[in-house]
């Protein structure tokens, strides 16, 4: 029949499309893995980390060169992601069960938060209860505790930080100038207009790029030690409060004018290769930056000096960060997830960095014993008692002058802030861009935070 | 130029006025089954889908899932400012592209239309730009191009007295849609070069002996033969530019503020750092319902079109 | 001497005038596609760069090459490319697949509907996928899709099947009627025509149909953005991962992004005239 062989070339084609779909329907390349979270100990291990020098240039070569080797039947992929993108990809992933990470980079952000929903593998009771030579008790306590919730652990430190001010020591001997070691924002601003060389140095260099943890994990510090805070006691939000709004104005002011240009597009990696590079006469960033200066920029380094963060109605400002490793529920390959997680957090894991880095090279801020360890005193001695006192003068259960009813120094502890923090951190660049004033910033972001009730605020 | 109604060229064979029999009109039909079905399947369910959520409260970082919530979301992107600031941008950015690449495509289609030494180099130094991956072309524009401490236009402009302009901070709109243009410029040019290519050279030379001057030739002559070409090139630029978003994303993520935000970027962060489903499911479904209202203008000017090919006939 | 008519000479200077300025518009030319071009120069300048020549001020013209960028992103991009291969021509075949029939049912022996039909899959194009991306992201991790190249080949099939069909449709109009009877007197069903008439005269506008499909899915985002992770991640999300590089990153950035636009335009140089008919959907000659 002359209408056969088209109809079966159509059917051919029906069924070829369906075929198509149905065998794409049934695949499971990459779609995750099965309810039950399988426990072996091999398989592919997928880690979602933030890219940052002690990762990009220690973890990861690291896990090749020595992890894989010593664990062949484990191979681990990185998917790396600046800090905004790497929060979305893992709270989409977490949230949604798609299980496309074993192991995910979180901080005491997220720990909580994600312990709470039932999204994380209590590591305390699941792992380390059986594995002793894991030495927990090592971790450092404000730390720690960041990271657990209902004293267990559901996420082990990477490396720990706070926040403090970096200066060259050069360029105020130069000027007449005497950096004390706690000084007062007041005095910083006025450094930073005698210091100020446009189209050279920088007088000041402060992170501006949007997102809660990037501009505003510096603003947030300023907020709280001019006695400014996000919500009151009656979970009100206090953004436009005469605290939050001479904070505010004195930090974008003080970047627009003394600061770097373009610093709305500039976080913790653009501004390290900007100080590296000599173009910031100071700059208030985290402390594990030192690390890194010390690593990569030896000739900046030696003539940087170290203060504490500046202060104005607060003894002490400086935040409180830890890039974790946790294991969402459910994922597969849990036992190699694991055996990933406590390497890469380790005592050994510090050695292996002192060995082919060096041990001023060393994640600070996770264990007690790598600060009474000599070696590491004596490589990092410029800046190691300083970041340690630094995050051992934090408190983020009170991180305010007037009482808060959340926790947190430079986030607020509450699962809407993921969003509220992100698009007040925009606001925040546009008035450091110019694109409106520090008023309309500020009050575009009060209603942006009045959108949610306090009884939802106060459930999270 | 005649109107015709007919919407399309006509089909080779004739469609019998009193019907076919029906083993001839399935047969005609079975071999566009299969791309009618999958395309059915692949966009209107997400559609579907997408207009189920707008009525479900879903937040991906709230567990508990999605539950009812009525007009609670279309609420929201009516009364919510920033959707309607992504929309009015999304126009503005993309009229402003399309128009300004459709006079350069004329007036560059113009140029090369000529004949002069190493044409067709310069022909392909101009398509380039169209051919570079959008992601790649963003990327190279934010750092080496505009970056205020080592980008290249910096470099350029200072004997012009620019000194280290931020562009990306300060002309963020402008720096985003300076890409778009450069991108689709020459998908104009080609386009236009190729309306200019086809104008019968006999009537150019019939208007020469006439003493007609260059302008008043291309006014009266090539212009209005041009206009098919132009419309084309005007519908095609918008049904993509309208969409673009690599430039938005991989340049100023939005920002500064929410300056660069257009609808496609407004959506994504909705979905991905705000998690909202619901209501970016609902501003997605307000973004459809205005894209038909426009569309249907614009299939009328795309259907003449391809008047030309049937004036000629 | 030939019975050739003797043209009055022009008078010298307006010769000179005509000449300078032919010259004058060809330079002007030259300056605006070396314009155009400058970007794409300075990309791959760069792309040779080592990190520390890459971001100085005054922008350094002169330095010694390397290719040491190129290195690291050759030994990045693995799995990358071949995501991108896979899922561009797995897609483009797909849609070769369904838009020759479709577009012969639109053509050559339509349907009643045809214009209907015809309008119904450039509507889908004008609708933006950005609209319906919360959703399909669900919809993908619902059916087990998510990160996976056949959610890729699935979608980039579907976004350039009304551009391939209207493309593909437009060459066969163009086949000569006479061949058509021919085929049909010499008795050959309608698939003998479709194989030995049909598709061979319109293999160029195949050809160039396919083109302008792979270009699209090769360079496509926002998809790859949302709905992959490490699984069926493509080129342009390893160019977004070559930017937060810790410390220099510029040189790096240019060699992958050089790496990455290499290929559409190279094919884009070859077939330049094979592109222009196919963008203008074959309307334009």
């Amino acid at each position: 029949m002359r209408s056969s062989p088209f109809r079966l070339r159509a059917l051919a084609a029906a069924g070829g499309v369906a075929a198509l779909l149905a065998g794409a329907a049934c695949s499971s390349s990459g779609s995750g893995t099965s309810a039950s979270g399988t426990n072996s100990n091999s398989g592919t291990v997928t880690v979602a980390v933030v890219s940052n020098p002690l990762i990009t240039g220690q973890m990861i070569p690291l896990t090749q060169s020595v992890f894989e080797k010593q664990n062949p039947k484990i191979t681990v992929k990185f998917a790396t992601y600046t800090e905004g993108d790497l929060r979305a990809a893992i709270e989409k992933d977490v949230s949604t069960h798609s299980n496309a990470f074993n192991v995910i980079m979180i901080g005491p952000y997220e720990a909580p938060l994600f312990a709470k929903n039932g999204w994380l593998v209590n590591l305390s009771t699941q792992h380390i209860a059986s594995d002793p030579g894991y030495d927990a008790s090592d971790l450092l306590p404000s730390i720690a505790k960041a990271l657990s919730y209902k004293g267990d652990l559901y996420a082990v430190p990477f490396y720990g930080e706070s926040s403090m001010l970096y200066y060259r020591k050069d360029l105020f001997k130069a000027a007449g100038l005497t950096m004390p070691l706690h000084p007062t924002w007041s005095q910083v601003a006025s450094f930073a207009a005698k210091l100020n060389q446009p189209g050279k140095v920088s007088g000041i260099c402060l992170r501006g790029l949007a997102g809660w943890g990037d501009n505003m994990a510096s603003l947030d510090t300023v907020v709280n030690t001019f006695g400014g805070e996000w919500f009151n006691m009656n979970w009100q939000p206090q953004l436009t409060s005469p605290a939050f709004e001479n904070a505010t104005s004195f930090y974008v002011n003080l970047l627009r004018k003394d600061g770097e240009p373009g610093a709305s597009a500039d976080s913790f990696n653009q501004l390290l290769t900007l100080y590296g590079q000599g173009k910031c006469a100071m700059w208030y960033d985290a402390t594990v930056a030192a690390t890194s200066i010390t690593t990569t920029y030896p000739s900046i380094a030696a003539q940087t000096g170290y203060a504490f963060a500046p202060v104005d109605k607060t003894t002490s400002s400086g935040w409180l960060w830890t890039w974790s490793l946790g294991i969402p529920a459910g994922v597969a390959n849990e036992g190699a997830a694991w055996k990933f997680v406590s390497w890469a957090t380790s005592k050994q894991y510090d050695s292996l960095v002192a060995a082919k880095y060096g041990w001023a090279a060393v994640p600070p801020g996770t264990r007690t014993s790598l600060y009474s360890n000599p070696s590491y005193l004596a490589a990092a001695k410029a800046f190691a008692p300083i970041t340690i006192a630094s995050i051992d003068g934090t408190d983020p259960d009170h991180p305010t002058v007037n009482p808060v009813p959340y926790v947190g120094i430079q986030y607020v502890d509450i699962p809407q802030f993921e969003s509220l923090g992100l698009t007040v951190g925009q606001q925040i660049a546009g008035a450091i861009a110019g694109t409106e004033t520090v008023k309309q910033a500020l009050q575009t972001s009060q209603s942006d935070a009045s959108v949610y009730t306090p009884a939802e605020l106060s459930a999270g | 130029m005649t109107v015709v109604e007919d919407l399309a060229p006509p089909p080779k064979v004739e469609v019998r006025p009193r019907g076919m029999s029906r083993r001839e009109a399935w047969q005609r039909r079975l071999p566009l089954l299969p791309a009618l079905i999958y395309v059915v399947v692949v966009t209107q369910i997400p559609f579907v889908v997408t207009l189920w959520y707008s009525f479900q409260n879903y937040f991906f970082d709230v567990p508990g899932g999605a539950h009812f919530t009525g007009l609670s979301n279309y609420t929201t992107v009516f009364t919510n400012a920033n959707f309607r600031a992504s929309l009015v941008r999304s126009v503005v950015m993309t009229a402003s592209a399309v128009i300004v690449a459709m006079v350069l495509g004329v007036a560059l289609a113009i140029l090369l239309d000529r004949k002069f030494f190493g044409r067709g180099v310069v022909r392909t130094m101009v398509i380039t730009p169209f051919l570079v991956m959008p992601a790649a072309a963003a990327l190279v524009w934010a750092g080496p191009m505009l970056d205020p401490n080592f980008g290249l236009v910096n470099w350029l402009l200072q004997p012009f007295g620019v000194h280290h302009v931020a562009w990306l901070s300060t002309q963020a709109l402008a720096s985003v849609i300076v890409v778009m243009i450069w991108q689709w410029t020459p998908f104009m040019t080609l386009i236009v070069l190729a309306g200019l290519q086809s104008q019968p050279p006999d009537t150019l030379e019939a208007a020469k002996v006439d003493g007609a001057g260059a302008f008043a030739t291309f006014r009266e002559l090539t212009l209005p033969h041009l206009r098919p070409y132009i419309e084309l090139g005007i519908l095609l630029g918008s049904i993509y530019l309208v969409n673009a978003f690599d430039a938005v994303r991989l340049m100023t993520n939005g920002g500064p503020g929410t300056s660069t935000t257009n609808l496609p970027f407004y959506l994504y962060q909705q979905v991905n750092y705000a998690f909202d489903v619901g209501g970016a499911a609902a501003a997605g479904v307000v973004t459809v319902i205005l894209t038909i209202i426009v569309a249907t203008f614009a299939l009328r000017m795309f259907a003449r079109v391809f008047q030309f090919e049937e004036a000629k006939g | 001497m030939t019975a050739m008519p003797v043209r009055a000479r022009e008078p010298r200077p307006q010769r000179i005038r005509e000449w300078s300025g032919n010259v004058g518009w060809a330079v002007l030319t030259w300056v605006v596609g070396i314009a155009f071009f400058t970007p794409v120069l300075w990309m791959v300048i760069t792309a040779f760069k080592p990190e520390s020549a890459a971001e100085t001020w005054p922008p350094k013209f002169v330095f010694t090459p390397t290719l040491a960028e190129f290195h690291l992103v050759f030994s990045g991009w693995g799995p990358f490319v071949t995501h991108s291969i896979i899922a561009t021509v797995g897609s483009t075949v797909l849609v070769l697949l369904l838009g020759v029939p479709a577009a012969y049912a639109l053509s050559v022996y339509p349907v009643k509907h045809w214009r209907d039909g015809l309008f119904f899959f450039i509507s889908t194009k004008m609708l933006p996928i950005v609209a319906v991306i919360g959703p399909l992201y669900v919809i993908a991790l619902k059916s087990h899709l998510l990160d996976s190249l056949w959610l890729l080949i699935i979608l980039y099939t579907a976004m350039n099947l009304p551009l391939a069909i209207w493309m593909i449709r437009s060459f066969m109009l163009e086949v000569p009627g006479e061949l058509l009877e021919a085929a049909r007197l010499d008795g050959a069903g309608r698939i003998r025509e479709m194989t030995s008439v049909i598709l061979p005269v319109i293999s160029p506008g195949l050809v160039s149909t396919a083109l302008i499909c792979m270009i699209f899915a090769w360079n496509e985002l926002f998809l790859a953005l949302n709905l992959t992770i490490t699984n069926a991640a493509t080129m342009p999300m390893y160019l977004i991962s070559s930017v937060p590089q810790e410390g220099l990153y510029i040189a790096h950035l240019s060699a992958a992004a050089t790496v990455a636009s290499i290929p559409v335009i190279i094919v884009g140089w070859l077939a330049q005239r094979s592109l222009v008919r196919g963008l203008s959907m074959g309307a334009i000659k």
